[in-house]
């Protein structure tokens, strides 16, 4: 029961991405051929919002509802595996036209297809901790 | 309640997506869709092979449940509340997708030809699915977050390794979109 928040606010975030058609392929598609403001529109002002409310963290004025400091973990250091891995990530994003979360919610849509691309995003995962040893971090 | 029915705009998605992140701190959590997959090789005994692994993916249940959530939330939105699944594309992008022999875009979510049980059985259609997960997978751990983790929170906190990494996510996804599915198609 003391998972049920999470999975509330999973079906919340997953029903806002499918109405904004972020779970589109095609709205990656034109958000890269830099066709449409939709994507940049929802990303920004994302962001913009986010940055209030980590504002917000830092200042403590916002606390987790036990009353609690919310810290948000930094993220790891690293110019090659941020920019490496970026690029990665990016060539899967444009081709398959979801990131993990879309993969997920489009699972709940009805879409078998997705099932094979979700088990390679967990394959991906697999080999990249296989090999991280021999990479640039 | 026609407005529900209706795509979302960006205005509204946006800060809804803000919203999300919020809760899941305000509930004692983070905020990161990819983590996941590590918890999903965990369960499936990739400790075996690769160390990395052995942790108790019990503790990361919370965001099994939110995953669950997706689930369910791209359940209801296609069952009850999306009355057309059209997208109202540039017509420009339309025309784009023609010329590479995407017929129909924007008719559905989702193009034939990536997603359909014909794609899905072609040699071709099998490998471009599992290789554009396999880049997704891959790059994300190796980058320490996906488009929730490094877009969404990284850019937030104006973290500087998420800034780089969403350049990344750019170049990667320009060098696709341009260069490389005009000739997979």
């Amino acid at each position: 029961m003391k998972y049920l928040k999470f999975l509330f606010v999973g079906v919340f975030f997953g029903i806002v991405l499918s109405k904004a058609e972020v779970i589109s392929w095609y709205r990656i598609y034109e958000m890269f051929k830099l066709q449409s403001f939709h994507m940049y529109g929802v990303i920004g002002s994302a962001v913009v919002i986010g940055m209030v409310i980590m504002y917000l963290f830092k200042k403590e004025k916002l606390k987790t509802y036990t009353g609690e400091l919310i810290l948000v973990d930094p993220k790891k250091k690293g110019f090659a595996r941020n920019m490496f891995g970026g690029i990665i990530f990016g060539l899967g994003w444009a081709l398959g036209g979801a990131c993990p979360g879309p993969m997920f919610i489009l699972v709940g849509k009805g879409v078998t297809a997705i099932l094979v691309v979700l088990f390679g995003a967990t394959l991906g995962t697999f080999l990249y901790h296989a090999v991280k040893h021999k990479l640039p971090h | 309640m026609d407005f529900i029915l209706q795509p979302w705009p960006w205005y509204v998605a946006g800060p809804l997506i803000a919203l999300s992140m919020f809760l899941m701190f305000y509930f004692g959590k983070k905020f990161g869709v990819s983590s996941n997959l590590e918890t999903l090789c965990s369960i499936a005994g990739a400790g075996k092979l690769v160390d990395f692994f052995k942790f108790d993916w019990r503790k990361n249940k919370w965001n099994l449940a939110f995953v669950f959530g997706l689930i369910i939330g791209g359940f209801i939105a296609n069952q009850w509340l999306t009355p057309d699944q059209s997208i109202a594309l540039n017509p420009k992008t339309v025309e784009n997708l023609a010329e590479i022999g995407f017929e129909n875009a924007g008719a559905t979510y989702l193009p034939d030809e990536i997603f359909s049980m014909d794609a899905l059985f072609s040699v071709k259609g099998f490998l471009i699915l599992i290789g554009a997960g396999v880049l997704v997978g891959f790059g994300s751990r190796y980058a320490g977050g996906c488009t929730s983790g490094h877009g969404i929170v990284g850019l937030s906190m104006m973290a500087t390794e998420s800034y780089i990494a969403v350049a990344g996510f750019f170049i990667g996804g320009l060098i696709m979109t341009w260069l490389i599915l005009p000739y997979l198609f």
